[in-house]
């Protein structure tokens, strides 16, 4: 029976039962991000503190779920269908056990939904970390293990599909490197979903009352051993891909599939490190763990992202040069389709991943550093670099690319698309920059009020705190708006996009079945060969072939030694202790 | 293109590397090397460094500590709360609980204290305000850091981890003479 179609314009095989898996994740995951764009107007709105809009308890509430909707459910749903993706489809073939992710797709909607409902019920405002002693209500904890499970049962049918694509020889060699990093996060992933059961299972039980206490400090040490590494399926996820849209619009072959595929190799090995920098200020944890935990062991996987932060644009380079584009240092770079939102998405994702969030992540992550940052705006600021531009951005920028291939419609509002990745990228490095200075000023995270209203004592920030939080928050709005942009060209061009296909339609083979017969024609896709060797000259041996990308990761040094020492500067100000 | 295809050559991993990627991994492995050296050197030259000193308490138990301490050394009182004035070099305690940090405590320019915190029901966020130190207080643990305030004025203690509905309420103060 034939249950594959290609893609005739990007030649990708979908498999009937993935390509359904792949629309419902992604689309699942849309609706999650739509969720907390909204909260995000509330949380911003009320951080701004001239507007001041939400009284406390909504304000609580809708951080709470603004959090939880864009961390957690946004993201995995999104990287679900990434893992279909780079499984059955770049390996072509067919999904192991479509019926047990389709389970593990139900848990995880039963998940979301039951945790929205009992933060919005009112009484689980306890933000995504839920530090205990704060209880929140039982189906706060129990939506989050059933998401959990559910995300995990996808992730081990990926596992099974990569077994069916080796049994059944669907390719030529070793996996691809896309598929490679999303094998990296699949594996960090499990090792997540194990701490977050080791620590929100007692809890659950505590918040039903068949356990009696839970240490908060143990709380804190497991739970970021979940919240941590989670961030790291996000990075591995997210570099593979770069690598993918680098590979597509560019023919881009990566510089070196050895130096590739080890850096993603770091961060299995040394991602489950790194959970201490959460805790570096908390009572009684150990200097010397601390030291080798926060810096993962030597700053090893900081390594690896600065590895693939060099080799992804130096293979958009290398393929650029070899097309003719070989003038100075940057004319790769200028000539590249920046109004392309697929590349300009990605492109804005890479730099501002790496040298906001990348460079202030190591900084608080700094043993002693971290004393003059900790739960402060500083904190929130730095990991919208990361996960809201760097990883939001980039999935943004891969829907731009799968909506024609995957659901066989054309984008519509091209104006509005060309700029979409700039509104929200720039709205959001306003909103993180002016942040960070806010919180070097000491204003705090996750607080309402920075006029202390009703407190017995009094403090006053200084009226620069109030102005650069200001100036964060129309950052925040322009990317509420330029997130909203995004949501009104993929939700539109699903229902209204010209059609590629005449059978295309939004509920194209959406549960497993094809509109129109014969979609699916292919019985078997032919074999996944290896790439094409480069005639001329083979590949990394000579020359210094992507001087303009060594330059900018120069730049990156420059700016990272200049801006860690500076640090160093300002914690030598304060008080000393010890 | 090889990105989302298997590699061009069966043997990848024998393909050399170019020389682009291995400078930069020299100077990148550099800087890691020298930022892990930096935590161990500031423990040793550095002046604001994290203790390990801490103990397993209970609420009851610290707030016995504080109660004794406070009846100790009371010089006034402040927006009903008490004032307390320890001697230089002493044990000094402070408290957190829904919605207060209590008490106030009044220091000396440069002398040293061994300031301890815990809580007495739910995490709350030590933030020293404008010189901005920030240490997470955590209940069931007595945290012991010793300080030397080395500029006079007044301080706001805030609260910085989100602890319920009057978070924004919880503000102490430290007060420090030359
Ligand atoms: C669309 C524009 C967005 C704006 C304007 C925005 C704004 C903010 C602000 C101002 C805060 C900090 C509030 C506080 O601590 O007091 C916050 C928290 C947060 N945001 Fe966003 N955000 C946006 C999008 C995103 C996205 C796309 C993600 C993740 C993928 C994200 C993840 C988070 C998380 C995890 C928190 C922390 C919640 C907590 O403290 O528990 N945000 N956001
Ligand atoms: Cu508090
Ligand atoms: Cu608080």
């Amino acid at each position: 029976m034939a249950n594959f179609r290609v893609c005739p314009d990007s030649g990708f095989y979908f498999h009937k039962s993935a390509e359904s898996l792949i629309k419902v994740n992604a689309v699942a995951g849309v609706v999650a991000l739509l969720l907390a764009g909204v909260l995000a107007l509330g949380v911003v709105l009320t951080r701004w503190q001239q507007v001041h809009l939400l009284p406390p308890q909504d304000f609580y509430m809708v951080l709470t779920a603004h959090g939880i909707n864009a961390l957690i459910f946004w993201i995995i749903f999104f990287e679900m269908a990434i893992l279909h993706f780079a499984s059955s489809t770049l390996l072509r073939s067919r999904l192991a056990t479509p019926a047990w992710a389709w389970f593990g797709f139900a848990l995880m909607v039963i998940g979301a939904v039951m945790n929205n409902v009992a933060v919005f019920q009112g009484r689980s405002s306890v933000m995504m970390t839920s530090y205990v002693p704060m209880q929140a209500e039982p189906h706060f904890y129990l939506g989050l293990i059933l998401f959990a499970v559910g995300a995990l049962v996808q992730v081990l049918v990926f596992f099974g599909t990569l077994v069916v694509a080796y049994q059944e020889k669907t390719y030529e060699g070793s996996v691809p490197l896309v598929t490679f990093g999303a094998i990296t996060a699949a594996i960090i992933a499990v090792f997540t979903i194990a701490s977050g059961a080791i620590i929100l299972v007692p809890t659950f039980l505590w918040a039903i009352g068949y356990i009696s206490h839970i240490d908060a400090e143990t709380y804190r040490i497991i739970w970021w051993g979940l919240g941590h590494s989670s961030q790291q399926i996000n990075v591995a996820a997210h570099v593979s891909v770069w690598y993918l849209i680098a590979g597509v619009l560019f023919g881009a072959r990566p510089m070196s599939e050895k130096v590739s595929r080890t850096a993603f190799l770091l961060y299995i090995l040394f991602l489950q490190l790194a959970s201490a920098h959460h805790i570096l200020v908390d009572p009684g944890v150990g200097t010397e763990w601390k030291i080798f935990n926060t810096s993962y062991a030597m700053y090893l996987a900081v390594l690896a992202s600065m590895v693939h932060g060099l080799t992804v644009p130096g293979s958009i380079e290398v393929a650029q040069r070899q097309k003719g584009f070989t003038r100075g240092y940057f004319e790769w770079l200028r000539k590249a389709p920046w109004g392309n939102p697929v590349f300009s998405g990605m492109f804005i994702a890479l730099v501002v991943f790496g040298f906001i969030g990348g460079i202030t992540g190591v900084v608080m992550g700094t043993e002693q550093i971290n004393l003059i940052i900790h739960n402060t705006i500083y904190v929130p600021a730095h990991f919208h670099a990361t996960v809201a531009v760097g990883t939001t951005l980039t999935f943004m920028a891969l829907t731009y690319l799968l909506i024609p291939v995957l659901f066989r419609r054309k984008i519509i509002l091209p104006t509005l698309a060309r700029w979409q990745p700039y509104l929200f990228g720039g709205g959001m490095t306003i909103l993180i920059l002016f942040m960070l200075g806010a919180g070097t000023l000491g204003v705090s995270r996750r607080h309402w009020d920075m006029d202390f209203t009703g407190a017995a004592m009094t403090f006053e920030y200084p009226g620069m705190a109030y102005t650069l939080m200001a100036i964060a928050a129309i950052g925040g709005l322009a990317a509420i708006v330029g997130g909203a942009a995004y949501l009104l060209i993929t939700v539109g061009s699903l229902l209204f996009g010209q059609k590629l296909e005449p059978s295309a339609g939004f509920l194209q083979s959406f549960l497993g079945k094809a509109l129109a017969p014969g979609v699916y024609n292919v019985d078997r896709p032919e074999l996944l060969a290896r790439a094409p060797r480069l005639t001329v000259e083979e590949h990394g041996s000579a020359g210094f072939e992507a001087p303009g990308t060594f330059a900018l990761a120069i730049l990156l040094l420059v700016s990272f030694v200049v801006y860690y020492f500076i640090n160093w500067k300002y914690l030598a100000s304060v008080w000393p202790m010890g | 293109m090889t990105s989302y295809m298997p590699p061009a050559d069966r043997i990848w991993w024998k393909v050399p590397v170019g020389r682009v990627e291995l400078v930069w991994i020299a100077l990148a492995l550099v800087w890691c090397v020298i930022m892990f050296l930096m935590m161990p050197y500031w423990h040793i030259y550095g002046k604001q460094n994290l203790s390990t000193e801490a103990y397993q308490t209970t609420p009851a138990a610290y707030g016995a500590k504080v109660q004794a301490m406070v009846e100790q050394y009371k010089v006034r009182d402040e927006a009903n709360l008490p004032v307390v004035a320890p001697p230089a070099g002493s044990d000094i305690y402070m408290l957190g609980r829904l919605w207060q940090w209590w008490p106030i405590l009044e220091l000396e320019k440069d002398k040293s204290y061994r300031l301890h915190l815990s809580s007495m029901d739910w995490q709350h966020g030590f933030s020293l305000q404008p010189t901005n130190i920030n240490l997470q207080v955590v209940p069931g643990y007595e945290m012991v850091i010793e300080i030397t305030p080395d500029k006079a004025g007044e301080y706001g203690v805030i609260c910085n981890e989100y602890c319920g509905i009057g978070h924004h309420t919880m503000v102490g103060k430290i007060y420090v003479k030359e």
